[in-house]
C-alpha cells in the first residue's frame, strides 16, 4: 500500500488505452496463440483417447509389448503429452508473454498510459 | 497372511499402531498450526495465507489438496479390481491441470482477492453474480465435503477396529472437530502447512509401495499385469478397458460423461482456486500448477503400480471381501508387504489426507459465505475491519458442524464415495467453468449471461442427477439384494446417465451464450478493459502482506 508507485489508482481511461495499445493486443495475440490451439489439442487427443477406450476396446486390448497393451500405451502417452505441454507452456510464457506483461505493469504502475485516449495506440509517455 | 486378513473382526493390522500414527500426525500439524497462527490478523493471511507461500509449496499444497481419499484409496481399488477402467479416471484427473494451467491459474491470481465470485462479478452487476457464485460454491464444496466426511466413517470401520454406526459417528465428529479447529486457529496458512506435510507422507507411502511392488516383478510392468491378471475375476482382462463400463450402450456413454465431468470440473473447483490466491504473483502461480501437476501425474503412475500390485498380491476377491470394499485395496496391499507398520503409517497417512482436505474445503466455503454473500449482498460492502472474518470463522464452525451431520447420514446410507466426488466435479465443470472462461476470454459476456450459465448448470446438473439412477430405479443387484440407488423400491428416474456432464456442461456453454445474445444491457466495456489488463499484466493485483 506504501508503494510509492500505487499512490494514486489507474483511471478507467488508463486500462482502456492500456487495452487498445499494440503491445497489449500483441500480449493477447501471444498468449492465445499458445493457449487456444494447445488447449483444442489436449482436448482432442483425451476425447480420443476416451472414446477409443469405451467404443474400440479390442483395439486398446491389442497386446504390443507382453501383457502392456495399446490401452496402457496409450493412456501413459497422456501422461507424457501433459507433462510436455507444461513444459511448452512455462517456456512459451517465459520467452514470449513475460517479458510484455512485465514491461507493461511498469509502465502502468508509471502511469505512462495516462496521456493517451483509447484510440491513440502510441501510449505516450507524460510527465 | 490371508487367514489373519479374514478374521472375524473385520480389521486389518494392529489399531493401536494405527490410531498412534495417526496422533503423531495430528500433534506435530496442530503444533505448526498454533505456530502459523501468530500472523493470522487481516482478512488476506486468514483467507490467502497473506499470499506468501512460495509456488514450490503452494504445489505441495495442491497436491495435498487434491489428492483425496477417493484419489488414493479409490482409484488404486478400482484398478485393482477392475483394471484398466481404474486407470481412465486418474488420466481425466490429471489432464484436466492442464485447463487449469493454460487458461484460469494465472488469470484469476492476477484479478481476484478471495473467492472465485470476486472474478466473475468483476465486469458484472455485482449482488446477483455474487450470490449465484456463491450458491455453487456452497453447493460444490458440500458434496466435495460430504464425500470425504463419509469416507472418513468408512475408513474407520477399516482401519482402527471400530464398528457399529455410533462409534463410526464419534470419529466422524473427532475428524470434522480437528477440521474446524485446524482453520479457526490456522486459517489458510495453518490449512496450506497441514496440505503441504500430508501431501509429503502421501507421496512418499505411495513411492515406498510403488518400488516394493515393482520389485516383487523385477521392475518389470508386463509381469506385474500378468500377475493381476491371474488372480482377476473369471473372464475379465486386467489391462483392457470394459471392465467397468464396457456393459452397453448406456454405461459406455455414462463413461464419456464422467471423461468430460473430470477434465472440465478441476479448473471450476473453487478450493483448489481459491489455492492460487495463496502466492504473491502470477508466476507463482505458474509454478505452483507446474509442481501440481508433476506431483499429481508421477503419484497417478505410483498408483498404477499400487493398484495392478494389489490386484496381484492380494487380488480381487479379498480386497471386495474385505470391509470398505473397493477402498480397501491400498490398505491391504500395505499390510501383505510390510506389515502392520506400513499399513499403519498408510493408514495414518489416509486419515491425514481425509483432514486436510476437508479444512481446504471449509475455509474455501466460509470464505465464499462471508466475502461474497455476508459481505457484498448482505452489507453492500459496509463492514467493520475485522467483521468479514469474524462471520468467515463462525461460518467454518456451522459448515463443520453441518457436514459433520450429513457425513454422518451418508455414511450410513451408504453412499459411494466416488460417486460424490465425480458429483462435485460434475457440478463444477457445468456451473463454473463455462462461466470463469466466458469472463477471462469472451468481452460480450453480460450478467445476464452469466446468471443463465452458473444457475442452468447447477439446476440442470443437480436436477438430472435426482432423476437419474443414482437416486432410483436401479435394477437390483442380485448378490446383495439391493438397488444401489440412493432410494429403495421406488423409480422416479427418467435420466438414463449416472453423470450428468454430459447433458449439463454443453447447456452451460449454451445458456452462457444464449442469456448474452438476448441481454438487453450491454457489457460493461470499462470494466471489461480493466479485467482484461489486470488479468494479463498483473498490474494492480493483490501483493503480498508483509509481517
Amino acid at each position: 500500500m506504501t508503494d510509492p508507485n500505487e499512490r494514486r489508482l489507474l483511471t478507467p481511461e488508463e486500462y482502456l488505452a492500456a487495452q487498445n495499445s499494440p503491445e497489449f493486443q500483441d500480449l493477447k495475440k501471444k498468449f492465445r496463440a499458445f493457449a487456444f490451439p494447445m488447449t483444442f489439442a489436449f482436448f482432442a487427443w483425451y476425447l480420443l483417447y476416451v472414446l477409443l477406450s469405451t467404443y474400440a476396446p479390442d483395439f486398446m486390448a491389442t497386446d504390443v509389448l507382453g501383457n502392456v497393451n495399446i490401452g496402457l500405451l496409450l493412456g501413459l502417452g497422456q501422461f507424457v503429452s501433459t507433462f510436455v505441454i507444461t513444459h511448452l507452456y512455462v517456456n512459451h510464457a517465459n520467452k514470449r508473454t513475460d517479458p510484455i506483461a512485465d514491461e507493461m505493469r511498469e509502465r502502468l504502475e508509471h502511469h505512462d498510459y495516462a496521456g493517451s485516449r483509447g484510440t491513440d495506440t502510441q501510449g505516450v509517455t507524460r510527465g | 497372511m490371508a487367514d489373519v486378513l479374514a478374521a472375524d473382526s473385520g480389521t486389518i493390522g494392529e489399531p493401536a499402531v494405527n490410531i498412534s500414527i495417526f496422533g503423531v500426525f495430528v500433534l506435530i500439524t496442530l503444533f505448526i498450526t498454533f505456530r502459523a497462527s501468530r500472523n493470522n490478523k487481516s482478512a488476506a493471511d486468514y483467507y490467502a495465507a497473506g499470499r506468501n507461500i512460495s509456488g514450490t509449496q503452494n504445489g505441495l499444497a495442491i497436491a495435498g489438496d487434491y489428492l483425496s481419499a477417493a484419489s488414493f484409496l479409490g482409484i488404486a481399488g478400482a484398478i485393482a479390481v477392475f483394471g484398466y477402467d481404474g486407470f481412465l479416471y486418474s488420466i481425466g484427473f490429471l489432464v484436466a491441470w492442464l485447463v487449469a494451467l493454460l487458461l484460469v491459474a494465472e488469470l484469476m491470481r492476477n484479478t481476484a482477492r478471495f473467492t472465485m465470485a470476486d472474478v466473475l462479478a468483476f465486469r458484472m452487476r455485482q449482488r446477483p453474480v455474487r450470490m449465484a457464485a456463491a450458491i455453487s460454491t456452497l453447493t460444490v464444496s458440500l458434496f466435495y465435503l460430504l464425500a470425504q466426511m463419509s469416507g472418513a466413517g468408512g475408513l474407520v470401520t477399516l482401519l482402527l477396529g471400530v464398528s457399529g454406526e455410533a462409534a463410526q459417528a464419534v470419529v466422524v465428529t473427532i475428524v470434522g472437530a480437528l477440521m474446524i479447529f485446524y482453520v479457526l486457529v490456522g486459517g489458510m496458512r495453518g490449512t496450506t502447512y497441514v496440505q503441504i506435510i500430508k501431501a509429503s507422507l502421501l507421496i512418499i507411502g505411495a513411492f515406498v509401495m510403488t518400488v516394493w511392488v515393482l520389485g516383487k516383478y523385477g521392475f518389470n510392468l508386463s509381469a506385474l499385469i500378468g500377475g493381476a491378471q491371474e488372480l482377476a475375476v473369471e473372464g475379465r482382462d486386467v489391462a483392457a478397458p470394459g471392465a467397468q463400463y464396457g456393459a452397453t450402450g448406456t454405461s459406455k456413454l455414462d463413461f464419456v460423461s464422467l471423461g468430460l465431468a473430470l477434465v472440465l470440473g478441476t479448473a471450476g473447483l473453487p478450493h483448489v482456486l481459491m489455492r492460487f490466491y495463496t502466492v504473491p504473483t502470477a508466476k507463482d502461480a505458474r509454478r505452483s500448477v507446474v509442481w501440481a501437476i508433476w506431483l499429481i501425474g508421477i503419484f497417478y503412475l505410483f498408483s498404477l503400480v499400487i493398484g495392478y500390485g494389489a490386484g496381484a498380491l492380494v487380488g480381487p476377491e479379498r480386497i471386495l471381501g474385505a470391509p470398505g470394499a473397493v477402498n480397501a485395496a491400498a490398505p491391504l496391499l500395505a499390510f501383505e508387504l510390510g506389515g502392520t507398520v506400513l499399513l499403519g503409517i498408510i493408514a495414518g497417512v489416509a486419515f491425514a489426507t481425509i483432514l486436510a482436505v476437508v479444512a481446504g474445503l471449509t475455509i474455501t466455503a466460509s470464505a465464499s459465505f462471508a466475502h461474497d454473500v455476508y459481505a457484498s449482498v448482505i452489507k453492500r460492502g459496509n463492514v467493520p475491519p475485522n467483521g468479514e472474518v469474524r462471520v468467515a470463522r463462525i461460518t467454518a464452525v456451522v459448515i463443520g458442524a453441518i457436514s459433520i451431520g450429513l457425513g454422518i447420514l451418508a455414511l450410513q446410507a451408504g453412499i459411494n464415495i466416488a460417486f460424490l466426488v465425480a458429483l462435485a466435479f460434475a457440478v463444477a465443470a457445468s456451473a463454473n467453468l463455462p462461466t470463469i472462461l466466458y469472463t477471462l476470454f469472451w468481452k460480450n459476456f453480460t450478467t445476464q449471461g452469466a446468471l443463465w450459465s452458473i444457475y442452468g448448470g447447477l439446476i440442470a446438473c443437480v436436477g438430472l442427477i435426482i432423476f437419474s439412477p443414482v437416486v432410483s430405479g436401479a435394477p437390483v443387484v442380485e448378490a446383495t439384494g439391493k438397488s444401489p440407488s440412493l432410494i429403495q423400491d421406488v423409480d422416479f428416474s427418467w435420466f438414463p446417465l449416472n453423470n450428468p456432464g454430459l447433458v449439463s456442461i454443453p447447456l452451460s456453454f449454451f445458456l452462457g451464450w444464449l442469456g448474452s445474445k438476448l441481454s438487453k444491457e450491454r457489457p460493461d466495456e470499462l470494466k471489461s478493459a480493466e479485467l482484461e489488463v489486470r488479468a494479463f499484466t498483473g498490474i494492480g493485483a493483490e501483493k503480498a502482506v508483509q509481517h
